[in-house]
C-alpha cells in the first residue's frame, strides 16, 4: 500500500507543507510572492529567475519537498517519477509569449510554452530519471491520479513518484503537491483518494 | 566604451533575469559563457534579441557568436564597430 509521506499546498499568497503553514506573503502579486519565497527558503538555483510561472510554482514545491526532507540516494535516479496534472497548460505562459511576437519573439519565453517543462526542470534539480506524464484536467482528477500514480508505484515502472496538481493563470494559482512512496515515515498517511482531497481542500480557508 | 560597458551590463540582467547579480559582479572580460557566468544557449539567443531590440544590429553570420559574446567587453566592441559603419 503506497503511503504520501509529504504533501506541500501554495495558493491565496500561502505555503503550507504537511498542513503547517511555512511562508505567507499578504498584499503581493504572483511575482513577488514567487520571488520573496525563493529568498525566504534560501534556494541558491539562479535559474529560478528564468522560469516561468508554472515551472517556479512546481519548483518551489519540489524543492520543499524533496530537499532536506527526502532521501532520494535509497532509490536508483530510473525509479523517481512525476506525475503531474493542471487545468490550463501553458496558457499563462502562451499568452505572455505571444505579446512578444509582436516584436521581437523571446526564446526564454518559448521554451516555456509547454505545461511539461515544469518536469523537466524539477528533474534538472532532482535528478528524477523515471516514468513522467502530465496530464490536463478541467478541474484536479484526484481519482484518476491517485489510480495513475498507484499504477505507476504496483507495476515498478517507479519506487517513488511526486505527483499533484500544478495550475496558474495571470494571479491565480494552486498548486497540491504530494511524495508518494512504498515504505510510511512518521507522519505518513495513506496513498487514498480521500486523503488527497483533504490536503486539496486544507488552505480553502485561507484569504 | 565604458559607459556603453556599464548600460551593457545593466540591459544583460534585466534581459536575462540575473536577478541575483549586480552590473559589479560581472568582470568586463569575465567569459559569460560556460566557465564564466554559466549562461547557456537560450541566453545566447537572449542576447542576440538584446542587441537588435537595443542597439538595431543583427548578427549576420552565427559563426560570429561565440567571438562576439565571449564578454561585455567584446560585446561593446562588437556594438561599438558596427555603431560607427552605420
Amino acid at each position: 500500500m503506497p503511503y504520501i509521506n509529504s504533501w506541500c499546498r501554495i495558493r491565496n499568497h500561502r505555503i503550507a507543507v504537511n498542513d503547517q503553514t511555512v511562508w505567507t506573503a499578504e498584499e503581493t502579486d504572483l511575482a513577488a510572492f514567487l520571488s520573496g519565497a525563493y529568498r525566504h527558503f534560501d534556494i541558491g538555483y539562479p535559474k529560478f529567475y528564468k522560469m516561468d510561472r508554472l515551472s517556479q510554482l512546481g519548483f518551489l514545491a519540489a524543492e520543499l519537498l524533496l530537499k532536506d526532507r527526502f532521501d532520494k540516494e535509497k532509490y536508483p535516479a530510473e525509479a523517481l517519477g512525476l506525475v503531474l496534472a493542471n487545468a490550463h497548460s501553458s496558457l499563462d505562459t502562451d499568452a505572455r509569449y505571444q505579446q512578444t511576437l509582436a516584436g521581437i519573439p523571446s526564446p526564454a519565453l518559448f521554451v516555456y510554452t509547454l505545461p511539461n517543462i515544469v518536469i523537466g526542470e524539477i528533474c534538472i534539480r532532482h535528478q528524477f530519471k523515471g516514468e513522467q506524464a502530465f496530464f490536463i484536467f478541467e478541474t484536479f482528477d484526484i481519482p484518476f491520479l491517485n489510480d495513475y500514480i498507484d499504477q505507476v508505484l504496483e507495476s515498478g515502472a517507479a519506487q517513488a513518484v511526486l505527483g499533484g496538481w500544478v495550475d496558474v493563470l495571470q494571479e491565480d494559482y494552486d498548486v497540491c503537491l504530494y511524495l508518494v512512496e512504498h515504505q510510511p515515515q512518521p507522519g505518513s498517511i495513506i496513498h487514498n483518494q480521500q486523503n488527497i482531497r483533504d490536503i486539496y481542500g486544507s488552505l480553502d480557508t485561507g484569504s | 566604451m565604458e559607459a556603453l560597458i556599464q548600460d551593457l551590463k545593466v540591459k544583460i540582467i534585466e534581459q536575462l533575469n540575473l536577478q541575483d547579480l549586480s552590473p559589479a559582479d560581472i568582470g568586463d572580460d569575465q567569459p559569460l559563457f560556460v566557465e564564466g557566468l554559466g549562461l547557456d544557449s537560450i541566453d545566447a539567443l537572449e542576447l542576440i534579441v538584446m542587441l537588435q531590440q537595443h542597439y538595431g544590429i543583427k548578427i549576420a553570420s552565427p559563426e560570429e557568436g561565440p567571438k562576439i559574446f565571449h564578454s561585455v567587453r567584446s560585446i561593446a566592441d562588437y556594438i561599438t564597430a558596427h555603431q560607427k559603419v552605420a
